[in-house]
């Protein structure tokens, strides 16, 4: 399983540059990043390689931050490759809170990151159709 | 007009023969109706028959907002509840309401009351008077109403919005008073406008605004933007609602009628009476009520009083226009808002209680009113669906509490300023 770190952004000029600028003075490097946005607020998802120290630093700089665990597949970059694994989701009855694509210059495969509400339910079904499944280490 | 020349014009020294006897009726009355008056007397070592001039006004207890509270709802009131035929409430600091109860004969003198207020904006048996304050448990509405039948006016009881609906009745109906509050009354100038109808072209004469603070700059607009004389109400549902004070055409401060209630100014902190002219908190004691006559309850409204007899020969004396709280209550858009009422709503959802903000305004004449609540903790997810859960919680538990619409927004925490280490809870940029 990945953790995804989550900051909650207010919807006002140069927020996410400060928190990007916090999390580069502590070195820690974005692998995937995500914004959803409302006409209030916002939420910064994203891959860092040390989530833990992510989250600390964040919140010692007064942002609010949270991890949460996501898994992320690598299927085929061609048509229908997402699709397979939706509908496997689909079969399993997991609802999908949010979802979003990244890729690494090593993998010439897409790469998606799921929210899902019954994460174990989800991978076990994945695994058991011979979905690929990034781990930790794949990533960090 | 003057309404009742023989008391609004009173000698004061006459004046005040009449509220001694009437001071010394209503402490009996509460004495021994009233169990929380009697042993607020007693731990005083006070009996009302002590009552000999008005100086002893001050060796009586006071009461406060929490006192209606503490024995809601009906534990202060002095008649039997057979005799009470109306009951008001209005927002309490917490989830209880203030309730007040009123006899028939407590209606009709309100009514008379409320006639004067009418008649000092010119009003009479020929006025067409528009009630534009909200009618049902908020006392504007319908004190208005019994006010505008008491004079013998044709009365429209529209009650508060509906705004092209008033423009058009003002116009069919031919209105010549109106009765709203005074962002209200701006509101609807602006919106004739935008439907290309001419204030100025109404049989409009005059209108009595109240309900909410107002400025001097407030009145000039609408009297300018109408073509009318716009006087100054001032009431509070605890002593009776409108009509406990009202300019007269003069407009040089708000005669409280003298006969129904007992002004004092006292010092906030000390609880000293005040000489005339000096600013501080409004207290009343109503001296000719049944339902529930209050003694030296505490308006929280900072004023002034002069005693000299007005230009319009009355000698009632006059409050100035309200120039503040002693408390932090809010007055939006007629409805009274205190901090705590939205601080507990967020304790309710949240389990603590986070960082907020209050933030008043007032755009195009209408009070506008912003809770913004800093995320933290718990409150945070990385789902935008639980957050606008959060976000809309929030706002419809306030507006419940309420009884008005506001505007919730998230902030980042540690973006609500905090001076002294506590933050700031009310920007009011009215």
């Amino acid at each position: 399983m990945i953790k995804q770190l989550s900051v909650f952004i207010e919807n006002k000029k140069g927020r996410l540059a400060k928190i990007t600028g916090v999390l580069a003075d502590a070195g820690i490097d974005l692998i995937a990043l995500s914004i959803a946005d409302t006409t209030n607020f916002g939420i910064m998802r994203g891959i860092v390689k040390d989530p833990d120290k992510a989250v600390n630093i964040l919140k010692e700089n007064g942002f609010t931050a949270s991890l949460a665990e996501v898994f992320v597949v690598e299927v085929p970059d061609e048509p229908g490759g997402l699709s397979n694994v939706l509908q496997l989701l689909d079969e399993a009855d997991v609802s999908i809170e949010y979802l979003y694509s990244f890729v690494f210059a090593q993998n010439e495969n897409a790469l998606i990151l799921f929210r899902v509400e019954d994460i174990d339910g989800a991978v076990a079904k994945l695994k058991q159709n011979g979905v690929k499944l990034l781990t930790a280490d794949d990533i960090y | 007009m003057i309404w009742n020349q023989k008391i609004e014009c009173m000698d004061r020294e006459q004046l005040s023969v009449l509220q001694t006897e009437k001071l010394r009726k209503t402490a009996q009355k509460v004495y021994e109706n009233v169990p929380f008056y009697k042993q607020a007397f007693d731990e005083l070592g006070v009996k009302p028959d002590d009552i000999k001039s008005l100086d002893d006004l001050q060796s009586l207890p006071f009461t406060v907002k929490s006192d209606l509270r503490d024995h809601y709802p009906f534990g202060l009131f002095s008649a039997k509840s057979e005799d009470i035929v109306r009951l008001h409430a209005s927002s309490g600091t917490t989830g209880k309401p203030t309730v007040v109860g009123y006899t028939a004969r407590d209606i009709k003198n309100w009514g008379d009351l409320m006639a004067r207020s009418f008649a000092f904006a010119g009003g009479n048996k020929n006025s067409v008077i528009q009630v534009a304050y909200g009618y049902g448990l908020f006392t504007g509405g319908l004190g208005a109403h019994y006010g505008a039948e008491a004079l013998g006016a044709t009365t429209i009881p529209i009650s508060g919005g509906n705004t092209k609906r008033q423009i058009m009745l003002m116009q069919d109906f031919g209105t010549t008073i109106i009765a709203a509050t005074p962002s209200y009354m701006l509101f609807m100038a602006e919106t004739m406008e935008e439907m290309g109808v001419d204030p100025k072209s109404l049989k409009l004469e005059a209108g009595v605004f109240g309900a909410e603070p107002w400025t001097e700059a407030m009145r000039t607009e609408i009297e300018q933007r109408f073509g009318i004389l716009a006087i100054d109400i001032y009431g509070l549902s605890e002593i009776m609602g409108p009509g406990v004070a009202s300019d007269c055409e003069c407009k040089c401060g708000l005669h409280i009628s003298e006969d129904f209630f007992l002004p004092e100014i006292i010092d906030p902190v000390t609880l000293k009476p005040l000489p005339y002219g000096s600013e501080g908190e409004l207290v009343f004691t109503t001296i000719d009520k049944d339902g529930i006559p209050l003694i030296r309850y505490r308006t929280r409204d900072i004023t002034s009083l002069n005693a000299d007899t007005c230009e319009c020969g009355r000698t009632m004396v006059r409050m100035q226009k309200v120039l503040g709280r002693s408390d932090d209550m809010l007055i939006i858009r007629g409805v009274n808002v205190f901090p705590s009422q939205i601080e507990g709503v967020l304790m309710d959802i949240a389990g603590v209680s986070p960082h907020y903000q209050i933030v008043v305004d007032r755009a195009h004449n209408f009070d506008r009113l912003e809770v913004q609540v800093e995320v933290e903790g718990s409150l945070f997810s990385d789902e935008v669906r639980r957050l606008e859960e959060l976000r809309a919680k929030i706002q419809a538990d306030i507006q419940t509490v309420l009884g008005i619409n506001v505007k919730v927004s998230l902030v980042e925490p540690k973006t609500i300023e905090r001076s002294m280490g506590k933050a700031k809870r009310v920007i009011d940029n009215r």
